[in-house]
């Protein structure tokens, strides 16, 4: 049976990861499907000719259901017979299983905190365009509302421009329990891998919890508005006295990575901004922090896809689920809903973080850690307009001067045209302001935030309130006690907890976006932004560069160095970071893509969704849940150039 | 499926719908104020899957109870294996684990189109409830009350997302929506919460004052209901029966072969928590052979009262009816339809309990269906059947007869009786605090106890039983479904005597201690929480795309019943019991309570 259900997915994910590799394909793929139509109906008047014609019709009417009849119940017989009838082909035994027999049982209740986009969001209150929607996933799940009524997606999905809290009239919410991350849409697992082996091991709902919270808004708002993260706190001392006082292991994802992090300093500040769990709280509750794929110091595909809607999280969504913003205009109105929400903010918030370090090394040398190097890669320059800029030597550079054209962006042209519907701050911008732009050429990390500031100023002005993106130089200064610093792992330090143990596990061996190579786009009209990568640059074969796009080692969305930086280095040891010296470990799986179509997303998977169902991850967090220290499961473990790369940066600890 | 028209469509044909209540009181004004907790009663709530054998493979986290039933036409003799407990210890048998669905999705609903609390959520929702202010404490129905804080800590759990969530919305104390079986449940939670920490939930003697604004108990079957005795007795209950009418063919005769009957018994049977709602109070409140409350129930009476022009003449006519015909319903199980209206003394009885069991039937034949009537012969059953009438307090020497496992189960955690002194210390023993008859209300003298249900469908109170004809594998006992009155009135129907009530639980008990046991300063209530009865009087939809009906009394789909819904949300946006209205009542609950001779 389980092999039904897993070919069953593997079915469905397929042609997703066959389009989340080639995104740009997209529109070749219809102009094969309308030939294809095209050849058919050729066909079809080919045999018209042959017989009589009304025969013909009643003929072929009946021949295609007919066909259509046989076919799918063929499909479904095959789909039935099949995994019985690959006797070659077996299931490896799953670490739940397996771990079991060696007498693990639970022990540590689990707390699981989800990353961006995969949380489920369901509607409690919307516009009438949204009716008979009450309670259901409009994020997440099978998207099948989305198809009926985009527009009005997006329209619930984005947040108010100016408080980043929901608009008027709306209220839309997190999912809440083990369902709303398990699956991301139906067949595409998340958590459901990880939640099935703790359960073979004895986990069950009461000492294991799902921590959900609505990503969309930056993280004390999800306190202000919802109290998640006083319900994560009551649900921890929860957890820890309804277990026998066993300390909770707490596995984030992707961004729940640094939510936590705020969560971890939110919880012992005093009760007006924080939780008031006082000093010792986290050294009660907390055995270890075992996260998956961290974005510690954000990832640059945020800033392309701020700043044209373009990262590849977005075609992956796109290519899971076609059509969800595969239409005409849809790229312009995915960015207004980016732009309005807060979502978009939480992304430039990593990416910042990963602009506050990555500019420590440009500035230095342009040689950065390159990885299967043949030429050195200009990686801090995060935004580049044309290849040419990308490979000149910084002096020759035209400086950069965005503050400079901060004054004339005041004529607005297109406004009126665009009308309200699609409106994104792009059309605030003149298209002079727009060539400047592109003249200034390459952006580092610090000034990629300027660009932003300038490009999106009302959404920067929301985001500056609530994050922080630089380095911190003092930790003891009292500025770093506001909560905008709190999730920025360079400006705060880790709580009193000497006894915590921190994990950063993460895939390596997958390209993964580092920088871009933008251009203009061509047309004027006002639904179009101004900036696209340029796909057409291409390195040599074996370069970094391809598609416009610069990469390096990673797990395909968290280059390696967000991913394990802070552990590698910035908190090894005692650090100003790290100044009780918890202990960190870093556990790196080296990707290995699914060897046959039969194992779906793979049980080697580096990816960083797809790491979920690694049998070697699931089985670390298994054993840590079930009592196992840092050391008992094999300190390091290291694939990549992780230290080396660390040792190059220059951070005062 | 009427559900499924879509708003146009109805109103096409019906002419325009009233506005849902939470449309209503926006336009009043109202808003979300103190947050909700709804407790599910018993069946409605789902279950699902985290560890089972071999047959069940693919079910992981999939429900077995609840949702579409897929599983239970699919593989059905598995699926009676996983939903059954332990026998001895009444917990999970070793290697499967069943637990509760959490969130608002445990029930909010029951089968796909079928609703419980959907509509109550949905109404909420629009005054600005939302997850953070609404709480499902779902719990494993069929464990009893305390093995549910054994094994799954629920208790702890009501209790602090309680706390967190008058924490966390300004201190405005909760408001507790508790259906059916849920009434009990929350009560054994409230004593629970104060009792000190081994065996209760160490909150200290003022949480619930604290803590509660409101108890409204929708259908709460606090003397327990007569059902659950045909239930265990002969697995016949309607209980049952319910969920065959939800999903039709669920748990048809022919699911399981001949045995379904057996099946179901021997897994309902492990469910403790059925034995909660065991008629409790004995003879003092169900009546004795020749006494009961209602004895002059006629169940024309209270359409006879609307027709105001013929009322002098309906008085002394019913008066005549009741001379005539007094219902014994006392005996709520009598072995033949002459037995049940005989007079007292012309009964013979030959007492049963210690008559010899005999030798197993068909031990051999019947061994996948066992249930504890194979060990039992011919004598014991014919020493049941002889005694022929068993009132509310024999009940239970007859259940302790014929299951002695179950119910030796049951009485660890259950009792049935009133307390003559409820300060003797060994009422602190969990398995009192379920029972209103012998525990205390805390000390929460602003607390509200609403007791909320429907009136007007007859409902089961007493039967009529005969032996079954065939001995091989089957139950010994049956509903007489032959026995029925002449004339058209009459409260007999297929082998049951009914009364008011709401399909389910009798007005008796579910009103008797808001309307009396409770009402006041009593020792059942020492601090004088206010009582307050809201009846509801049901009409049945006046055609099938009104779907269940908005205006309905029945046990589950009351829970759609616009005026009880909008009465809830009046309450959790802050009005008392007053402001509603005070008592509404509909039913002779208040002429039934009185003759109902209870210390107080």
């Amino acid at each position: 049976m389980a092999s039904i259900l897993r070919f069953r997915k593997l079915c469905y994910v397929e042609p997703v990861k066959f389009q989340f590799f080639q995104p740009q394909n997209f529109d070749k793929k219809e102009e094969t499907v309308a030939t294809g139509a095209k050849t058919s109906l050729e066909n079809n008047e080919k045999r018209n000719k042959r017989q009589p014609k009304e025969r013909s019709c009643v003929n072929s009417c009946c021949c295609v259901i007919g066909y259509m009849c046989t076919t799918w119940w063929l499909l479904l017989v095959l789909y039935h017979c099949l995994p019985a009838a690959f006797p070659g082909f077996q299931v490896p035994e799953s670490p739940g299983t397996r771990l079991k027999r060696e007498g693990l049982t639970a022990l540590h209740p689990v707390v699981l905190v989800p990353g961006i986009v995969t949380g489920g969001l369901e509607l409690w209150e919307g516009k009438p365009c949204a009716e008979g929607l009450f309670r259901k996933r409009l994020w997440g799940g099978s998207f099948t509302e989305v198809l009926k009524r985009p527009l009005c997606l997006l329209e619930h999905l984005a947040l108010h421009n100016e408080t980043g809290l929901d608009p008027p009239g709306i209220r839309l919410r997190a999912v809440s329990g083990l369902v709303a991350a398990d699956y991301f849409a139906p067949g595409y697992f998340v958590w459901a891998v990880l939640i099935e082996n703790l359960a073979k091991i004895g986990y069950e709902g009461k000492n294991m919890h799902m921590a959900a919270y609505d990503w969309r808004l930056s993280f004390q708002n999800t306190e202000i508005r919802d109290q998640t993260l006083s319900r994560l706190k009551s649900q921890i001392e929860l957890m820890y006295v309804t277990n026998g006082y066993k300390k909770v292991v707490v596995v984030p994802h992707s961004m729940g990575v640094i939510y936590f992090l705020h969560f971890l300093k939110w919880v012992e500040t005093p009760p007006p901004m924080g939780g008031g769990g006082g000093p010792g709280w986290c050294a009660k509750h907390i055995k270890s922090i075992m996260n998956i794929g961290p974005v510690f110091l954000g990832v640059p595909k945020a800033v392309s896809n701020l700043f044209s809607a373009e990262a590849k999280d977005m075609a992956s969504i796109r290519a899971m689920d076609p059509g969800v913003s595969g239409f005409r205009d849809s790229q312009t109105s995915s960015l207004g809903a980016c732009h309005a929400e807060g979502y978009a903010c939480d992304l430039s918030k990593k990416r910042y973080l990963q602009a506050s370090a990555g500019d420590k090394d440009t500035n230095g040398s342009d040689v950065k850690m390159d990885f299967h190097v043949k030429e050195s890669n200009k990686y801090g320059r995060i935004i580049s307009f044309g290849k040419e800029t990308l490979q000149l030597p910084s002096s020759q550079l035209p400086s950069v001067d965005t503050k400079e054209f901060l004054g004339t962006r005041t004529n607005r042209n297109t406004n009126s045209s665009c009308g309200g519907e699609v409106w994104t701050e792009y059309d605030e911008m003149c298209r002079e302001t727009i060539r400047k732009i592109a003249e200034n050429k390459p952006y580092t990390a610090r000034t990629a935030l300027d660009l932003l500031r300038f490009v999106a100023p009302k959404m920067m002005q929301r985001v500056d309130s609530h994050l922080s993106y630089g380095i911190a130089d003092n930790l003891d200064d009292p500025k770093y006690a506001r909560y905008k610093h709190w999730s920025n792992p360079l400006e705060t330090k880790l709580p009193d907890a000497p006894d915590i143990e921190i994990y950063c596990s993460y895939g390596v061996g997958i390209p993964t976006e580092r920088s871009y190579v933008y251009k203009l786009s061509p047309n004027d009209r006002c639904r179009s932004i101004p900036f696209r990568i340029d796909s057409s640059v291409d390195g040599d074969e074996d370069s970094c560069l391809s598609g416009g796009v610069h990469l390096t080692d990673g797990d395909e969305t968290v280059p390696v160095i967000s991913a394990g930086f802070m552990c590698a280095k910035g908190w090894r040891g005692r650090t100003r970071f790290n100044p009780s010296g918890i202990a960190t470990f870093i556990r790196e799986y080296r990707h290995k893509p699914p060897a046959s179509l039969l194992e779906g997303r793979g049980l080697q998977s580096g990816a960083h969704v797809d790491i979920m169902g690694n049998f070697a991850l699931i089985e670390d967090v298994l054993r840590v849940a079930a009592g196992a220290t840092g050391a008992e499961i094999g300190g390091d473990r290291v694939h990549s150039d992780i230290f080396r790369m660390s040792d190059r940066i220059n951070l005062r600890l | 499926m009427p559900a499924s028209f879509p708003q146009y469509v109805t109103e096409a044909i019906t002419g325009p719908m009233p506005d849902p209540p939470g449309v209503k009181l926006r336009k009043e004004g109202l808003k979300a104020k103190h947050p909700v907790v709804f407790v599910p009663g018993i069946v409605t709530g789902g279950l699902e899957l985290w560890e089972g054998h071999q047959c069940a493979d693919g079910l992981f986290r999939k429900r077995l109870w609840g949702g579409a039933f897929g599983e239970v036409y699919r593989r059905p003799l598995c699926w009676v294996e996983h939903m059954s407990l332990d026998n001895e210890t009444g917990l999970d048998p070793p290697g499967i684990r069943v637990r509760p669905v959490c969130g608002l999705v445990a029930a909010d609903y029951f089968a796909p189109g079928y609703f419980v609390w959907a509509v109550l959520i949905a109404n909420l929702a629009r005054i600005g409830y939302e997850e953070k202010t609404m709480y499902m404490a779902s719990y494993d129905w069929r464990l009893s009350f305390q093995n549910t804080e054994v094994r799954d800590q629920t208790l702890s759990r009501i209790k602090s997302n309680i706390e967190l969530m008058v924490a966390t919305n300004g201190g405005n104390k909760a408001v507790i929506i508790p259906h059916s079986m849920g009434a009990l449940y929350f009560l054994h939670f409230m004593k629970w919460v104060e009792a000190p920490a081994p065996m209760g939930g160490g909150g200290g003697p003022d949480w619930c004052a604290k803590h509660i604004k409101a108890v409204m108990n929708i259908g709460g079957p606090f003397l327990g209901v007569p059902k659950a005795v045909s239930g265990l007795f002969s697995a016949e209950a309607k209980d049952i029966a319910v969920a065959r009418a939800i999903a039709p063919g669920v748990l048809d005769k022919d699911l399981f072969g001949f045995q379904t009957m057996q099946h179901i018994m021997r897994m309902s049977r492990t469910w403790d928590s059925t034995m909660s709602m065991i008629p409790k109070g004995g003879a003092t409140i169900w009546g004795d052979l020749d006494w009961s409350p209602e004895e002059e129930y006629v169940p024309s009476k209270r359409k006879q009262k609307n027709a105001d022009t013929q009322k002098a003449s309906q008085d002394g006519l019913e008066s005549n009816i009741s001379q005539i015909k007094r219902t014994n319903y006392g005996r709520i199980i009598s072995f033949g339809k002459d037995v049940a209206e005989a007079l007292s003394s012309d009964i013979e009885r030959i007492d049963f309990r210690d008559a010899v069991k005999g030798q197993s039937v068909a031990n051999t034949s019947c061994r996948d269906v066992w249930t504890e009537y194979h060990d039992m012969g011919f004598g014991g059953i014919k020493a049941v059947a002889e005694y022929k009438v068993y009132t509310a307090g024999s009940i239970l020497d007859l259940l302790h007869f014929v299951a002695p496992k179950m119910m030796e189960r049951g009485s660890a955690h259950f009792s049935y009786g009133i307390a003559d002194d409820l300060d003797n210390p060994k009422y602190q023993h969990y398995k009192y605090w379920s029972n209103p008859l012998e525990t205390k209300l805390p000390n929460a003298p602003e607390m509200e106890i609403f007791s909320l249900y429907g009136v007007g469908i007859p409902t089961e109170r007493s039967y009529v039983y005969k032996l079954s004809p065939s001995a091989e594998c089957a139950i010994p006992f049956q509903i007489d479904s032959s026995a029925d009155e002449q004339y058209e009135d009459s409260c007999l129907k297929g082998g049951v005597y009914t009364v008011d009530g709401d399909e389910t639980v009798p007005v008796l008990s579910s009103g008797f201690m808001c309307a009396k046991g409770w009402r006041g300063k009593t020792r059942f209530n020492p601090s004088g929480s206010q009582m307050f009865i809201r009846e509801y009087d049901h009409s049945p939809p006046t055609n099938l795309l009104e779907g269940r009906g908005t205006q309905s009394g029945a046990h589950v789909d009351i829970m759609g019943n616009f005026a009880l819904i909008e009465d809830i949300m009046r309450v959790a946006a802050g009005a008392t019991g007053e402001e509603l209205g005070g008592d509404q009542v509909y039913s002779d609950i208040f002429k039934w309570s009185e003759k109902i001779h209870l210390q107080l």
